[in-house]
Formats: structure tokens, C-alpha cells, sequence
């Protein structure tokens, strides 16, 4: 029982961590699968943590908190449309724009609207999203396995976390059950034909971007007004960039995409409970190489050497309709 | 026939100055501008933000001296990410090649001592090249040898690199006793001289690695414009179609010029480590490896144009400090802010005025070519 | 005007390309339920009026109507809905879909794409049926072959309701089987009453299958006749526009030995594509050797395995009688060492680096010679009075070294990089479309530097799509057909009829020309 109450922690702190990488990943893959690389993915969720934050002190409700960051995120990713795809301007020029300035950004209106030294006040009640009993949880709580990670596992999270479990299967649907995930996937493979089916690359590419940009808000705003208690500066700590990875490593595509994030966290989870465990044979891994592991693991898959990545084949290139 | 545009930075038909001076200048005046919006928002006078930001940077002797150690550091990763442009790639990786050069340097401080000083600081100089050069040899060979996109490579070795650090500060390196995650102090004798060690100058942290840095940005302009193995690169980066019609391997080239890249990316480690800290410490690059990419696209990739680009990063970075004292509600993320909109105007919105400017131009030419 | 027969009518239509003058005022009428061809040769224009038509590009001037109707075609999907589609040279589809994604792209009928899949599956198996089409709906594009992705775009025209299709260069890239095969589904297609387009720069295409043909000619139309009152040569001397075709003078070659040769050479490249057959060829000193054939049946890559970029898979490469095949020396950059120059097809992709000044790409591929290098340090006084002498020599427009290469007009920039091979004296020079998108004056002084070349004792070899060129230029003819040499001639035995059934893959039983003149009416 020990171990197996270990396994339902550690998969519990799992989801909680890859509850952002989730939802920036898929947010990611409208982008990137529409042919527009995303590095600012770190960038829209920092800024959407603040405004999160920001809101949800000041009008003490989680829900507006989360319409604020829905809302600097979808505007953070309108400027990358409007650099790459009206001017097409280089993509990974724009994102690393995005992400410097919100990063110095984020601070410069925390300090001036809130003197906390670049964080926001800490927020509670409903300020903050709480976590959401399943019905029944502590009713079937003592039926062994089962009952235990019903309760423990599955319910007490908030309701970010589902959102985030929800945005899978959703993203599935739209990317390839609906006329946008076919647009969306065709405008990123060749825009070409999109242009010569009567499609507008441009309109396409924004919409993605716009679905990008929400996405990565609810991203946000889960680190600073569901995970956290406020907004601190560089909270994102780089999850955008893991995201990221995630989504290169799931090859584009939405369930492999969740799995790699899970990976990812259950490695942070794991790292968080083994700093220092002596294990036998290879005895203590440094909590640093669990750390990095996502990104070697990336780099690898990218080199060919753990199957290969066909990336959306027109990724990265402007749409310049050719004489 | 679409004019096959160049990979950066397209070249035009309008006067050289237009180009080089008025086209970074109006970039650098839309981002200030916003900069100044913003810090109307947050509540302060822009005008008195920049008169601060100017005397911080320049007023007296001791600002000039910090503004000229930063300058050093974006003269370093400047050139890096250039050289990485001239060869069509974008080296988002300066700021982990940055490191893992200082690792080198500290390396060499610490374990080779028992040589003089005059012995060992070359050799720490030349294993910052060889560390950060080695950093960069990775990705450039997975991106040459094994298709993998270089951007997204050189993101994941900056994380892999910081986690290299933190693991050796932490587990290995780190001074015996101590606390904090910091190696042991060098023994002097290998420290850079600072400037004011040998001329009538102030206490800054400005030490020799300037000179080195502006010798270093002649050396590129050199290699790159004067050299057969610059003009491969830039045959490379500019079209590798005709590269490999012309027998000049793109991988080679692509492996060459990140390797350079790397290593002078590394050098930051040179200024940081060997120059001003004395010890090896975390984070050490400070996001310069980042703001090399601004002073790049600047810069518009030369030398010249480099320099101008991190003196005024360098005034930024030194003159931001003396906003968080001068200001009310200003910090030296302040700094960060303007650095973002700088990246944001002269390279992903480079398309933005320069069409507008270019053809005002063109069309003056060409009436009076008509009237002629 | 406009009889009620008349499917599509184009009204004094005109196009620039900044100052390039496409299409001048073209005035074209097609009637219903006929095949109506429109030749030209490459870059005349008409590729440029069917992208109008099908609303791709804007007209700056003019008029377009459908069934009598006035249309303003501001886009693709006006187009489609004025019921044109159309099947592009570079197929628009996107590899990674199935046939039938592909097909409702942009006509999904709904948010939801399961109804619209089901009823467009229905659809097509009727379409296909009608018309004999044999595809798979629900294979994955990029497996397919050419001449089945041709297909699926013309499916995808016909599932949008068109009723008039444009062909842009439809056999450029089939078989003579998929090219008959889809002759075949246009003759079906006119049965059923739909007007077809056929755009080629090819005249037994036009003689093959079309009822009406049209004929542009530098941006211009300049005849409209019905095919039955029209042969080839009438055609060919409209399309170029002089009754001669390109003569070049030149006297007997006298050729010595072979310096470059190739012996059963294979090549086959990333996608396990066999691109090269077999070919075995002596390029021999004094002599101009002629590579005729479609676009795609193997030249470029016996160009580019021949000037060292690729590696052979298979066979020999003989150079000055040493067998260099796996020598250190077969690459691109140490056959210019050992006397091999080569003009690329391309200039804009290979030849020059356009954003170079004129004096950079003078050096290009021979940058480390010591002419231009003293020590470590280009020698950039070097060339800039190497480029002066090319661009004097050649005759270059402007004479300024140090303009950017984009500045030069087309045939200028010909001169430079034929002046960069050709000033090395070569042994043997390659040259791939030496006459592509070059002006007439310019034309004729790029022959003439060739034929001099060869009379100087240099091994030439020609590879052009333009067969009046090859038969002019050359002394002897090689056609490739699907990567094989078909047949070998001398060009004094070469006529156009010949070279054009070798051109289609017939070979020749022991080299006896058994020409059937009117093998090519249906």
C-alpha cells in the first residue's frame, strides 16, 4: 500500500504539472500545424499569468482573472500574426521578441501597480481556482485502489485540470474531424493549395494564431491563479520551451503530444521526490539530469535517434504567393 | 520571378545610408517610442527616464567604464549569432555556449594554476573558444549531418547547459566549505587585468576582454569579407543550391561557422568569469546570449554596425541600474522591455517600414533619373 | 459577339510584372465542349493568362467572359464558382492527405467533415466511373504516382462543378502511358460536353488532341486557328515567329578524342527514384554533344552527377581516360581543378548567388584558385578586374562589377556565369538550358561563344528542352528519355519528326529512321 500510495502521489503532482505543459502544447500545435513556428508559447503564458494575476486581485474573481490572461495572450499572439504572417517577418525572431518583452514587461507593471517587488498581492478564496470534489469522492474513498485513486487522483483538482485533460480529445476532433483542423493542417503543409482551393492563407494563419493565443492564456492563468497564488516573475520558469518540446516529441500530434507532456512532468514529479534517495545500482541521479532530461530527450528524437519527427512541411516559411 | 530574397536582411537598390543608418534608426526610434508609452502606463516622465538612462550610461567616468564592460559582452554574442546569420542560421543558443565557455575558463583558472599567470590566461582564453565552440558543434553537426532543425537544438542545449552548470556548482565544483553554488576564488594571478590596473581610470569592472573583443570584430570582418572561407559561409547562407554547385559543402560550412559562433559566444566567459567574478558562479550570462541577437539584427551583421548596436545595449543595461535608483516605479527589467521592442522592430517587423522608406526613395530616384 | 457557344471569352487583357509586359492585350474566344490548345514557347505568356483566368493573379487591364457572361475573377474562388478549374504544373495538393481530403479542400460542405467526406465519397465514385479515372479516394497523395496526383487535381476541378478545365504543361511530367491515358480522359471529358484547356509548349500535343489552337508569342496571341487547317511547321514558325528555326553558323566539327565519358551510369536519388539508366556517352574535344528530351527524364541529374554534385550509384565516370568514378577528385570543386566547366540549368537557384555583387559571383566555385587569393586574403583588386574583363569580353549590360547580380537582366546574367566557366578554358564545358530566359540578341551570342569554344578543341555538352536549339547547336544528338539515352544521331540526320519520337521513348530499330508522319493523329 505504501508504494502503491507513492505511485497515486507522484501521478497526482504528474497532472498537476503537466496541466500548463498540456494546454501550451496544444495551443503550440494550432500554430506550428498551421505552418507558424511558436517559440513565444513561454512568452504568451507568462503574460497571461500576470494579467491572470493582475485581474483576479483586483476584481477578486478567478473567472475574470482568467479572461485578462485569455485575453494579453490572444493579443501577444495577434502581434506574432501580424509580424509573420502580414509582414512575414522571421518567426523565431518574433517569438523571441515576444518572450524578452513580456519578460520585462511583467515586472515593470507588477512593481508599478503593486510595489511587491514585481509580484502580484497572493490571492485566495475566489480569487483563486480551488479544487472541485468529484461527486462521491469521499464516499468511495475507503474501497481499496478503486475508491482511493477516484478520490485521490481524479477528483481535487480544479477545474483548469480537467480543461486541460478536455483539450485533447477537443483538439483531436477539431484538428481532424472539422473543415479548420483540415484548413489549419493543409495551410501549414502547403499553402499553395489552400491558395489555389480559394482559401486565404492569411485568415487561416490568423485563426490558428487566435486559437493559439487562447489556448496559452488558459495556460497562464493556470500557473498564477490555480497552481500558484499569484503571479512571480519568470514563473513560467522556461514550461513554454518545455511545451514546446513536448510538441515536437508527440510529432504533432495531440495524443502523443499528451503523453510527452506527462512524461515530462512525471520526470519533474519524480525528480522532486528522488533529490538525494540512494537507488541500487545507479545511486543517486542528479536531480539536475532529471531536469534536463525532457530536452536531451527532444534533441534526440529531432537527431533521428528515437524515431523520426516529420514536422509540418511548410513550418517556418512565409507564405509568398510566387510569380 | 519573385527576387529571391536573401535569408536576412534583403538587400535593395537604395542608397548604402539608407540601409545601414536611416532604416535601424527609424526601428530603434518605433521601439523607444513604445518604450516610452509604457512607462507613461506605469507612471513616470519618459523624457526624465531617458535623461537618467543617458547619464547613467555616459554622465561620468565610472558609468562610461560599466556601459564599455557590458558593450564587451554584446560585442562577443553579437558576433556570434552574426556569423551564425551569414551562414543562414539562427543561433538562438549564445547564451548556453556562453556558460559552458566560462565552465571552460573556470576549468582552466582552477585545475591549471600551477602554471604562471602569462600561460594560463591564453589557455583560459582558448578554453572558452574550445568549451563554447564545442557547445555549438553539437547542433550545428545534428543540424547538418542529421536534419535537425538548429533553432530548436540550440533552445534545448541552453536548458542542458544550465542544468551542466548547476550540476557541477552544486555537486562538484563548488568551494570547499562553502554554502552558495560558486567555485573557489582563482588565484589572482590569473585574473584579467582590469583597466584601471594599468591606466589612470576607475574602479570598474572594465578589463582587457574589450580590447580583445575589438580585435576579435576586426578579425571578423576579415575572415568574413576577405577571406575564402567567410565568402563560403556567406555563399552558404545566402543560397545552398549554388554552394554545392560550386563545390563548397554546406555542412562543412554550417559546422565551421556555428563552432565560431560558439566560441565567441564563449568569450562572455572570458569578461564574466576571468575578468570581473574570479570564480565560476550560476548564471553567469545574464541573458547576453540573448541580447546578441538583438545587437545582431541591429547591427545588420557587421562589425561595425555590431558595436554601435552593443554600445548602445551596453548604455542600456548600465543606465537601466541607474533608473531603479533615480525613478519611482522604473526597474532595469525596464531595460528588458525596450531590448524585446528593439528585437521586435529591426527583425521580426523588419518588413514593416523598410518597404515604405525603400520605395520613397526608389521613387525619388527615379524622377529624377526621368527629369535627367 | 459572343456566340451562345462560347464557354470563355478574354477581352484585350493585359499583365505587368512590374516592368515586364506578361500578356498584351490578349483577346482569346474557346468554344464549348472543344479542346481548345494555347501554345507558345516558354516564358510567351501563357501560363501568366491562365493564372488570370483562374483568378490566381489580377488582369491590369481587360475583360473575361464565361457563357456570355462578364465575370470579375478577383480570386480562386470566384473562378470556381464561375465553374473553371484548373490543373496547375506544380500539382496544388497537399502529400500528407488522402485523395479524398485533398478533394474537399475548401468545398468540405460544413464545419464538420464527416458528412461532407461521405457525400464527396459518393460523388467521386460517379465522377470516376464517368470519366475512368481509377484512383483510390482514400490513399495518402504523396504515394501516389504523377500521373495518378494529376488525376486526383483534375477529380478535384470536376467535384467543384467545373465545366471549363485548364491544363497548365500536363505531360510535362507523365509517361507517354499516363500522358495517352490522360488524352484519353480529356477526349472523355469532351464527350460529356465540358471545355478543355490545354496549355503546352509541346505541338504534337496539339496536333494529338485539339480542335482549336491559339498562339502566343512573347506576351502576345498571335494566331487563332482551327486545328485541322494547321500543321506543325505552320504552328512552330507562328510560335517563334520566324519560318527559319534558329540557325546557328557553324562549319563541320572535327572532332578528337573523347575526354569525358560515361560508362552505364545509374543514378538513383533520395526517394529510390531510378533517375539515371545506363547512360553511357563520349563527350569528345571539338565537338558539341546535344541532350534532347522532356524536361525531367534524367538531364538535370546528368548534369549534376556529371559537374560532381551527386554521386553515381552505380556505373563509370572516364575523365581525360582515367576512371575518376571513385576518385577524390570527382566533386564539384576539384573537377574545375582538372578542366571542367559547368553553366547550370539554373542560374538564379545555382549559377549565381543573386544577392552577391557581380564580382563575388565571378569567383564563385573557383574562389580558391590563387589568382584570387594572395595568402589567406581574397584577392578582391583581382576580381573586380577579372570580372571587368568578363563583362567586356561578353559584352555584360550594365558594365559594373560591382552591381548586385539581381541587378542584371536575365540574358546578362547568363553572360556572367557562361564568362566564369568558359574564361577558365575548360576541357570539357557543361551547360544546361544555355539559352533560358535570355533575349534574342543575347541567344545568338551565347551560341556563337559556344560554337567558338568548340572550335578551340573543348568537349561540349548541350542539355536543352529546346529542341530547335539542340538541333542547332549541336553535332551530334542524344535523347534521353526516362533517364535512358534513347538513341544517339547526328545532327545532319536529325529532324524534328525523328527527335520527337525518341523524345516520346520510341526507339529506333537499328538506327533506321522510320519516321510515321502521322503517327500523332488520333
Amino acid at each position: 500500500m505504501e508504494l502503491f500510495q507513492i505511485i497515486i502521489l507522484l501521478l497526482d503532482a504528474t497532472f498537476r504539472v503537466a496541466t500548463p505543459l498540456v494546454l501550451a502544447a496544444m495551443a503550440g500545435m494550432f500554430s506550428e500545424r498551421s505552418g507558424v513556428v511558436d517559440i513565444g508559447l513561454e512568452g504568451k503564458m507568462l503574460g497571461a499569468a500576470f494579467a491572470a494575476a493582475a485581474a483576479s486581485s483586483a476584481a477578486g474573481s478567478a473567472w475574470l482573472g482568467l479572461c485578462a490572461g485569455v485575453v494579453t495572450s490572444l493579443a501577444l499572439s495577434s502581434l506574432h500574426a501580424y509580424a509573420c504572417v502580414t509582414h512575414k517577418g522571421n518567426q523565431v525572431v518574433s517569438g523571441m521578441a515576444i518572450n524578452i518583452m513580456v519578460s520585462g514587461l511583467t515586472p515593470t507593471l507588477a512593481i508599478a501597480w503593486f510595489h511587491q517587488g514585481g509580484q502580484t498581492p497572493s490571492l485566495s478564496g475566489d480569487a483563486r481556482f480551488q479544487p472541485i470534489t468529484l461527486p462521491f469522492a469521499d464516499a468511495v474513498r475507503e474501497i481499496p485502489v478503486i475508491g482511493y485513486t477516484y478520490a485521490e487522483l481524479i477528483s481535487g483538482h480544479n477545474i483548469l485540470v480537467y480543461c486541460a485533460a478536455a483539450s485533447v480529445p477537443l483538439v483531436a476532433y477539431i484538428l481532424y474531424k472539422t473543415r479548420f483542423g483540415l484548413r489549419v493542417r493543409a495551410v501549414g503543409e502547403n499553402p499553395h493549395a489552400v491558395d489555389t482551393a480559394g482559401i486565404s492563407v492569411e485568415l487561416m494563419r490568423y485563426k490558428a494564431l487566435a486559437v493559439t493565443g487562447i489556448l496559452c492564456g488558459f495556460a497562464g492563468s493556470y500557473l498564477s491563479t490555480a497552481h500558484g497564488a499569484g503571479f512571480i516573475r519568470e514563473m513560467t520558469a522556461g514550461k513554454g520551451y518545455l511545451a514546446l518540446a513536448a510538441l515536437i516529441f508527440g510529432k504533432w500530434k495531440p495524443v502523443p503530444t499528451l503523453f510527452a507532456c506527462l512524461l515530462f512532468a512525471f520526470t519533474d514529479a519524480v525528480q522532486a521526490r528522488l533529490q538525494g534517495v540512494e537507488l541500487p545500482i545507479v545511486g543517486v541521479i542528479p536531480v539536475q539530469f532529471i531536469q534536463a532530461l525532457p530536452y536531451i530527450l527532444t534533441v534526440l528524437l529531432l537527431a533521428g535517434f528515437v524515431g523520426k519527427a516529420n514536422p509540418p512541411k511548410s513550418i517556418g516559411v512565409p507564405y509568398i504567393k510566387e510569380r | 520571378m519573385s527576387d529571391a530574397t536573401a535569408k536576412f536582411g534583403a538587400p535593395a537598390k537604395v542608397p548604402a545610408w539608407v540601409n545601414l543608418i536611416l532604416i535601424p534608426l527609424v526601428n530603434l526610434l518605433a521601439a523607444f517610442i513604445l518604450s516610452g508609452a509604457v512607462i507613461l502606463i506605469v507612471g513616470d516622465d519618459p523624457l526624465q527616464a531617458l535623461e537618467v538612462l543617458i547619464y547613467g550610461a555616459f554622465g561620468y567616468p565610472d558609468a562610461i567604464g560599466y556601459t564599455l564592460y557590458y558593450t564587451t559582452n554584446f560585442v562577443f554574442t553579437g558576433l556570434a549569432v552574426a556569423i551564425a546569420f551569414h551562414c543562414g542560421l539562427f543561433n538562438i543558443g549564445a547564451e548556453g555556449q556562453a556558460l559552458i565557455g566560462g565552465l571552460g575558463v573556470g576549468l582552466a583558472a582552477l585545475y591549471l594554476d600551477f602554471m604562471p599567470g602569462w600561460m594560463v590566461i591564453p589557455l583560459a582564453i582558448f578554453a572558452a573558444a574550445l568549451f563554447g565552440g564545442f557547445w555549438a558543434y553539437v547542433p550545428a553537426y545534428l543540424q547538418a549531418r542529421r536534419g535537425s532543425h538548429i533553432v530548436i537544438t540550440t533552445i534545448m542545449f541552453n536548458f542542458i547547459a544550465a542544468s551542466i552548470m548547476t550540476y557541477l556548482l552544486v555537486e562538484i565544483l563548488i568551494a570547499p566549505g562553502g554554502q552558495s553554488p560558486e567555485s573557489r576564488e582563482f588565484a589572482e594571478f590569473t585574473w584579467l587585468p582590469y583597466l584601471h590596473d594599468f591606466l589612470p581610470f576607475p574602479n570598474t569592472p572594465l578589463n582587457l576582454s574589450f580590447f580583445f573583443a575589438l580585435i576579435l570584430s576586426g578579425a571578423f570582418y576579415y575572415f568574413m569579407w576577405h577571406t575564402r572561407w567567410g565568402y563560403e559561409i556567406r555563399v552558404t547562407g545566402q543560397n545552398e543550391t549554388a554552394a554545392r554547385y560550386a563545390g563548397i559543402s554546406p555542412a562543412r560550412n554550417i559546422i565551421l561557422a556555428m563552432v565560431i559562433s560558439g566560441a565567441l559566444a564563449g568569450f562572455v566567459g572570458v569578461n564574466e568569469v576571468l575578468g570581473v567574478h574570479h570564480r565560476l558562479i550560476l548564471d553567469f550570462s545574464g541573458g547576453f546570449g540573448f541580447v546578441g541577437i538583438a545587437v545582431a539584427l541591429m547591427g545588420r551583421n557587421h562589425p561595425v554596425g555590431i558595436f554601435l548596436a552593443a554600445l548602445l545595449f551596453g548604455a542600456l543595461y548600465q543606465g537601466g541600474s541607474e533608473l531603479a535608483f533615480e525613478m519611482k516605479t522604473i526597474n532595469r527589467e525596464m531595460v528588458i522591455v525596450i531590448q524585446g521592442l528593439i528585437i521586435l522592430f529591426s527583425g521580426a517587423l523588419e518588413h514593416m517600414f523598410r518597404p515604405r522608406i525603400e520605395s520613397l526613395f526608389k521613387r525619388r530616384k527615379a524622377t529624377a533619373t526621368a527629369e535627367a | 459577339m459572343t456566340s451562345h457557344n462560347t464557354a470563355l471569352e478574354l477581352r484585350r487583357v493585359n499583365k505587368w510584372f512590374g516592368p515586364v509586359h506578361a500578356n498584351r492585350d490578349i483577346s482569346l474566344s474557346v468554344d464549348r465542349g472543344t479542346i481548345h490548345g494555347i501554345i507558345g514557347e516558354n516564358g510567351a505568356g501563357k501560363s501568366t493568362l491562365m493564372s488570370i483566368v483562374y483568378g490566381f493573379y489580377q488582369a491590369d487591364e481587360g475583360q473575361i467572359f464565361v457563357n456570355g457572361q462578364e465575370c470579375r475573377i478577383d480570386n480562386p474562388q470566384a473562378s470556381i464558382k464561375a465553374g473553371i478549374g484548373m490543373v496547375h504544373q506544380h500539382f496544388m495538393l497537399v502529400d500528407t492527405f488522402t485523395v479524398l481530403e485533398n478533394i474537399i479542400l475548401g468545398v468540405e460542405g460544413g464545419a464538420r467533415l464527416d458528412q461532407g467526406l461521405a457525400k464527396a465519397r459518393k460523388e467521386l465514385q460517379r465522377l470516376e466511373q464517368e470519366y475512368s479515372l481509377e484512383i483510390d479516394v482514400d490513399a495518402i497523395v504523396g504515394d501516389l504516382p504523377v500521373g495518378l496526383r494529376q488525376r486526383v487535381e483534375i477529380l478535384k476541378a470536376l467535384y467543384r462543378g467545373a465545366e471549363i478545365l485548364i491544363l497548365d504543361e500536363p505531360t510535362g511530367v507523365l509517361t507517354p502511358q499516363e500522358a495517352d491515358h490522360l488524352f484519353r480522359i480529356l477526349s472523355t471529358l469532351r464527350e460529356q460536353g465540358k471545355t478543355v484547356i490545354l496549355i503546352t509548349h509541346k505541338l504534337r500535343e496539339i496536333m494529338a488532341i485539339t480542335d482549336n489552337v491559339s498562339v502566343m508569342r512573347r506576351g502576345e496571341m498571335v494566331a487563332h486557328v482551327a486545328t485541322k487547317d494547321t500543321n506543325r511547321e505552320h504552328l512552330a514558325e507562328l510560335m517563334v515567329g520566324r519560318s527559319v528555326l534558329l540557325q546557328v553558323e557553324k562549319t563541320d566539327a572535327h572532332p578528337g578524342k573523347a575526354i569525358l565519358q560515361t560508362r552505364n551510369l545509374n543514378y538513383v536519388d533520395a526517394d529510390g527514384v531510378q533517375r539515371l539508366k545506363d547512360v553511357t556517352l563520349d563527350i569528345r574535344a571539338g565537338e558539341i554533344l546535344g541532350i534532347a528530351g522532356v524536361s525531367g527524364n534524367g538531364q538535370s541529374e546528368l548534369l549534376e552527377v556529371l559537374g560532381g554534385t551527386r554521386k553515381p550509384t552505380s556505373g563509370q565516370v572516364i575523365f581525360k581516360d582515367e576512371d575518376i568514378t571513385h576518385s577524390k577528385k570527382f566533386n564539384a570543386r576539384d573537377l574545375r581543378k582538372i578542366g571542367l566547366g559547368h553553366v547550370p540549368e539554373d542560374r538564379h537557384r545555382s549559377g549565381l548567388v543573386l544577392s552577391f555583387s557581380a564580382n563575388e559571383n565571378t569567383i564563385l566555385g573557383y574562389h580558391d584558385l590563387p589568382a584570387y587569393n594572395k595568402g589567406t586574403t581574397l584577392d578582391h583588386a583581382a576580381m573586380i578586374s577579372t570580372c571587368e574583363e568578363y563583362i567586356r569580353k561578353f559584352d555584360v549590360r550594365p558594365p559594373n562589377p560591382h552591381l548586385q547580380a539581381s541587378g542584371f537582366s536575365g540574358g546578362n546574367q547568363q553572360k556572367l556565369v557562361l564568362a566564369r566557366e568558359m574564361e577558365q578554358k575548360p576541357d570539357v564545358l557543361l551547360v544546361g538550358q544555355p539559352t533560358r530566359g535570355v533575349d534574342i540578341g543575347a541567344i545568338e551570342f551565347i551560341h556563337n561563344q559556344l560554337i567558338r569554344m568548340r572550335d578551340a578543341g573543348a568537349a561540349i555538352l548541350v542539355v536543352s528542352v529546346e529542341i530547335d536549339e539542340v538541333m542547332s547547336l549541336s553535332d551530334r544528338i542524344a535523347v534521353m528519355f526516362d533517364g535512358e539515352i534513347v538513341g544517339e544521331l547526328d545532327a545532319r540526320d536529325a529532324d524534328e519528326t525523328r527527335l520527337g519520337l525518341m523524345m516520346a521513348g520510341i526507339r529506333e530499330k537499328n538506327g533506321s529512321p522510320h519516321a510515321q508522319q502521322d503517327e500523332t493523329v488520333a
